[in-house]
Formats: structure tokens, sequence, C-alpha cells
């Protein structure tokens, strides 16, 4: 392989929003215009002084940045591998990574002037995320979620109602995280003139995928960072789970060039593979186009996009960002697939050994950390994004358990 | 000439609007199909917008939406709706025929071989919702090698820029979404898609069908006063879902308000 095929992964996405052959714009003409717009928009203010450090800012004493990077020691050695360090995105105001990313598109669409906000949701968080942004500018907010997801996310449902948003229950087709998602899209498209759509993914038309991902990367940039304070070096792995992939590229994003850093993907294997029943196209899926861009799809010979299981929500979509398809094909990342049980595991296991109650997402990451820093040597540093708390799988939980705490 | 050059030729030399109406292929079964297109063409028909069953329908409302669902419960693919342009073509040799849906299952199917097959089952034009001109240069050609017309989406919000970029890339006609939104969704302002209709036409020669928004025949004649095209879909998916169960009654149905809408263009 030559070097400038080896680093094929880096400089991306193109003018057309293009990682390789994956990404794109696929939307309906009605779009066209306002995808046009916002690329224009983000392009003046990502290079914009004023701009970025009105992010930090927001990031800083809103968000509560930098999130520490937490060594976790019993649980490492318990392990008896490899030193894992948590980078602590569950410590984040609302409770995980995604309000980065809504902090950033918030500012957007301050600068549309649009007065009206809009987003799906799986597990909630996002939805979560994008109601609190709205709650303090004081913009209308409606977030569109599945009506499977509304059950088993009870919790989130409430704090968005009471952060003001209107949560409208989906019930077209699987009525998880991709149904949100389309109905996301069919209000865009009747209320474009007034309405920003705020994506809670690294996937969509371009130039979403783009602009999430730069939001994210604050994740990738501290940990690097602090993992320089705290060891002296370069981490040897990272792993985070992966739906739609923020926090996983935002963890990834950062450290591209550096080689000696390996990357793994965690998707939801749920049932497990062999099952049909699971929500992991990088590992089990190909190539087609939904929701606005090219990429690894679950979709059976038709091209029908299949449903998908996990007993997380934010992991149960059938498609990815398409950065994380290009990752793949280029191997800079691995992709792999934990199970509903054991990410259920890991769940306890964290929650045990060192206090911290992850969420189930995140505990498809934890899960195959602890894999990994099995063939690891002592001294070998394993990066995970602890991408959000588990307060909101309690039910969950519990309800697994045979356990009633209504 | 292609046949949809020739439909809209011969209808604007005697000063006549195209009804267009869009059916999804499979709905309500797969074997109603072609007998649904028949009735259409019986009742005044001109061109007709077949639709290919997609999971994930974005940019329609819930009337289609539904339709896919009832078509994709007998797993009507796009391999079936070429096989039913085929038995149709048996019987009529002048109805154009535009298959129109979402890219992915073409791109599943492969792009060069849908051409390949489309044209060889006497398909005359492809309007995929989600595929912008700008990517699909390659497509419109291999298209083109099979006599198959890429037929592409104009928007209230398409900037003049845009339009110049659409009408480069489509043939056979143009569609104008009449309103932002969904299929089936929201009401039309004719004053507002005519003076749309006028700046497109500024920078192009090819008939412009309006749709979306079109429910009755006191709307059909408003637009085709001033489009070449008339597209209704959602009030004719309706009768198919209201009379899903009842063939007989879903053609007699279907061919009345098809009549009443030819008849007020």
């Amino acid at each position: 392989m030559s070097e400038t095929q080896q680093k094929q992964y880096l400089n991306t996405p193109d003018a057309l929003g293009n990682f390789g052959p994956y990404g794109g714009r696929f939307v309906s003409e009605t779009l066209m215009a306002a995808l046009e717009d916002l690329e224009a928009l983000y392009d003046r203010l990502s290079n914009d002084p004023e701009f970025i450090a009105e992010f930090d800012r927001d990031l800083a004493h809103y968000v509560g940045r930098p999130s520490p990077l937490y060594y976790a020691e019993r649980w490492s050695n318990k392990i008896g591998g490899a030193k894992i360090y948590l980078k602590r995105e569950d410590l984040n105001h609302t409770g995980a990574h995604k309000v980065n990313n809504t902090i950033g598109q918030a500012l957007l669409a301050k600068h549309t002037g649009k007065s009206r906000i809009i987003a799906e949701t799986g597990a909630g968080q996002h939805g979560v995320a994008t109601a609190t942004v709205a709650a303090r500018l004081g913009l209308e907010c409606e977030v569109f979620m599945g009506e499977e997801d509304i059950q088993r996310q009870a919790l989130n449902v409430y704090r968005m109602r009471l952060l003001g948003a209107k949560v409208n229950s989906v019930k077209s087709g699987t009525k998880t995280l991709k149904d949100a998602m389309n109905e996301a899209m069919r209000d865009w498209v009747t209320n474009v003139d007034d309405t920003f759509y705020i994506i809670g993914t690294v996937a969509g038309p371009h130039p979403y995928p783009k602009l999430v991902r730069d939001f994210q990367c604050v994740i990738g940039r501290e940990a690097k960072r602090q993992c320089q304070e705290q060891t002296g070096g370069l981490p040897d792995a990272l792993v985070a789970c992966v739906g739609g992939g923020s926090n996983a590229i935002g963890l990834f994003h950062p450290f591209l060039e550096d080689e000696s850093v390996k990357m793994f993907g965690v998707e939801a294997a749920g049932h497990g593979i062999e099952t049909g029943e699971h929500a992991a196209p990088l590992c089990a899926g190909k190539p087609g186009v939904l929701h606005g861009n090219r990429t690894y799809l679950m979709e059976d010979e038709n091209g029908q996009i299949i449903p998908t299981h996990s007993v997380s929500a934010g992991l149960d979509y059938p498609g990815v960002g398409p950065e994380h398809s290009w990752l793949k094909d280029c191997g800079r990342a691995e992709y792999v697939a934990i199970n509903d049980e054991e990410a259920l595991n890991a769940f306890r296991q964290l929650t045990l050994v060192e206090g911290i109650l992850p969420a189930l997402e995140s505990s498809h990451a934890l899960a195959y950390a602890e894999k990994l820093a099995k063939t690891m040597d002592k001294d070998q540093i394993i990066i995970v994004n602890l991408s959000g708390r588990g307060d909101k799988d309690i039910h969950t939980v519990a309800k697994i358990d045979g356990i009633s705490i209504d | 000439m292609s046949r949809l050059k020739a439909c809209f030729e011969a209808l604007a030399s005697q000063g006549k609007t195209a009804l267009i109406p869009f059916v999804t292929a499979g709905d309500p079964h797969p074997d109603q199909t072609v007998d649904i297109m028949h009735t259409l063409v019986a009742s005044g028909s001109d061109v007709i917008e077949l639709g290919i069953p997609f999971s994930d329908p974005m940019a329609d409302g819930p009337v289609i939406q539904l339709a896919d669902e009832r078509a994709l419960e007998h797993n009507t693919s796009l391999t079936d709706a070429l096989a039913m342009v085929k038995r149709f073509r048996e019987t009529d040799q002048k109805t154009p025929v535009v298959l129109m849906g979402y890219l992915n299952p073409v791109e599943v199917y492969g792009y060069e071989r849908f051409a390949v097959d489309a044209g060889e089952v006497g398909v005359d034009g492809i309007l995929t919702v989600d595929l912008p001109p700008e990517a699909s240069v390659a497509f419109v050609g291999q298209l083109k090698d099979q006599n198959i017309d890429s037929i592409f989406l104009i928007a209230p919000t398409t900037t003049e820029a845009r339009v110049k970029k659409i009408v480069a890339a489509g043939s056979g006609y143009l569609y104008y979404v009449s309103v932002k939104g969904v299929t089936g969704s929201g009401s039309l302002d004719v004053s507002a898609v005519k003076e749309k209709l006028e700046t497109i036409r500024n920078s192009t020669d090819l008939p412009i069908a309006v749709g979306f928004g079109i429910k009755d025949p006191e709307s059909a004649k408003a637009v085709g006063a001033i489009a070449d095209g008339v597209v209704v879909g959602s009030a004719l998916v309706n009768i198919i879902a209201s009379n899903q169960h009842d063939k007989a009654a879903l053609l007699k149905q279907l061919g009345e308000v098809t009549r009443s809408l030819s008849d007020a263009i």
C-alpha cells in the first residue's frame, strides 16, 4: 500500500462530503438549498475565532469540560491486563457526549436566525441534549422518538418535556431511531424555512457527518492531552461503542495520524450476529444509501432496510456514520460486536468495581475493552469512551432482572 | 424519439395537459398492479408513475408510506416492479411508464444492470427522489444509453443556480414539487406555482409536471392550466387503500376518479 493510499482516511471529507466512496448528500430536492446554506455557514464559522471561542466557552462553563480521564485501576487489576482509562463523557451536563454536538449546532442555529429546532433521538440522550440547548436559547423544540424507545426510555422523555420540548411519538416502521430520523426529515422538508435540524450523530447528508465530528473531536483532543499528562505517552488502543458513531469518531479522529494507536469501534451484536437480530452494519452489513448518505447498512437483498435489535436504544440503528465505513475499508479502525448479555455484564461490573454506572451503549465498549485488555501487557494503555451515564437504563436493567421499580 | 417526448409533444399539439397518476407497485397486492395500470390508462391517464416500494420513504406522507408497507408485506421488489412493466407492455406499447422511488433498491440492484433491465422491459423514465443531479452523472448516462429519461425534482426552495443544473441533467419532463412538505400534505398555492414555473421555463423547454397537493378535479384543473402535466398520487392511493380487499370495487372507483381528473384538465 502506497503512502497516499494509507493516508486516504485523513483530510476527509472532500468538498462534496465524500469519505472515499461513502458519505455524500442524498436527499430530496427540497432540502438541497438548506444543506448548501448550512455548508456555507459552517465553512465560514468553523474558521471564525469568535465562533470557536464561543463554542469553547460553552463547553467549559455550561457542559463542564474538560471531562476527566480516569484510570480504572481496580477494574484493570481485576481483569489482569492492560491499564484501562475511562474518558468520562458521562460527567458532562445532561450525562452524555451528545451535548458537545448540540451546543455546536445550537450556535449554528442561532446564526441562521431560525426559531425552531428539531431532532431525532433513540435513547433520548440526544433529545435531552437538544431540548437543553433549545431551552437555554429560548428556541422552540420538537423531538422525534420511536414509540418503542419512548417506552424503554420514559425517564428521558419526561426530562425533555420538563425542558419544554414537544416529544413526538413515531409509530411508523420499526418505531425506533431510524423511523424517528425519517420523521424528522419529513418535518424538516415541511418547515425548512424556519427550522434547524440538529442531527445527533455523524450520519446524514453532507455537511452533518463533518460538522458533528468536528464538534465531538473535543473528546479525542482532551483524551490525547490527558493521556500524555498522566502516562507520558499515547494510548495503545481506543475503544468506543458505535451506533451512528459520534462518540467513537470524536475519540478516534484526533488520533488518526498516530499510527501506533489502534482503534476499535464496538457495534451492538444484540442477540448475536448469527441470529440476525443485531445492530452491526459494519460487522455484518453492506454498503447502501439511507438518510442522506452512503454507508454500511443492515439491508436485505432487495435494498430494504431490515429491523435491528439491541438492548440499548442508542445503538439500535441500521446505519452508521460514513467516516466509520471508510475507516473500516481503509483498515485504520477495526469494528467488532458485543451482544446484549456481554454488555449487561460489563454494566454490572463497572458499577460494582468502580462505582460508575455506565450507559448500556457505553457498556458495549467496556465489554470489548475487557476482552482486549486480557490480550495486552500490564504496561499498555486502553482508553474507553464512557460516552454516557446509565441512570436512564435502570428501568431496562431492572426489568431484565424481573424487578419492578415503578 | 422517446415515448415521453412523443407523449408530451402530441398533447401539446392538441393543447392538452398530461394526467400522470402515481401508484405503488405491489399495492395492495402484486397481482393487481398491472390491472390498475391498465385501468388508469383506460380512464384517461397519459403517463404512469409507478412507485418502487421502500422501507424508509423519507419524502412521503402517511398515505404513500402505508402503500409501501402494503407492497412490502408481499415483498414487492424492484425486480417485481420491472416484471409488472413487462406485463403491462404486452398490451400497451404506447403509454410512458416512469419508475419512481428511492435510491437504495437501485443501488443494491446495480445501476448499469438496472438501466439495461429497465430498458428491456419498456420503462421510459426514472425518478429517484434522493439522488440529486450532481450525484447522478454516471447513472444518467447509463439510462440514456437505454433510451430512458432521467426525471428530476424541482422544489419551491430550489435556487436559480440549481434549476440550471437540474434542467441540464434532466430529460423527458421536470417534476415540480408544488409544496414544501411530504407527499399528500399541504394545500398548494397556484399563483406561487405559476410564478415559479415561469422562472423555470426561462431555463428550459422541457415539459413541466406539477405534483404534491393535487387532490381533486378542482385543483387538477387549476394546475393543469399552468403546467404540462399534473401528478396525482395520494388521492388515488387512498382509493386503493380503502378498497384493498375488493378488487372489482377498487378498479371501478379508481377508474371513475381518474376519469373525473382527466375530464377536469
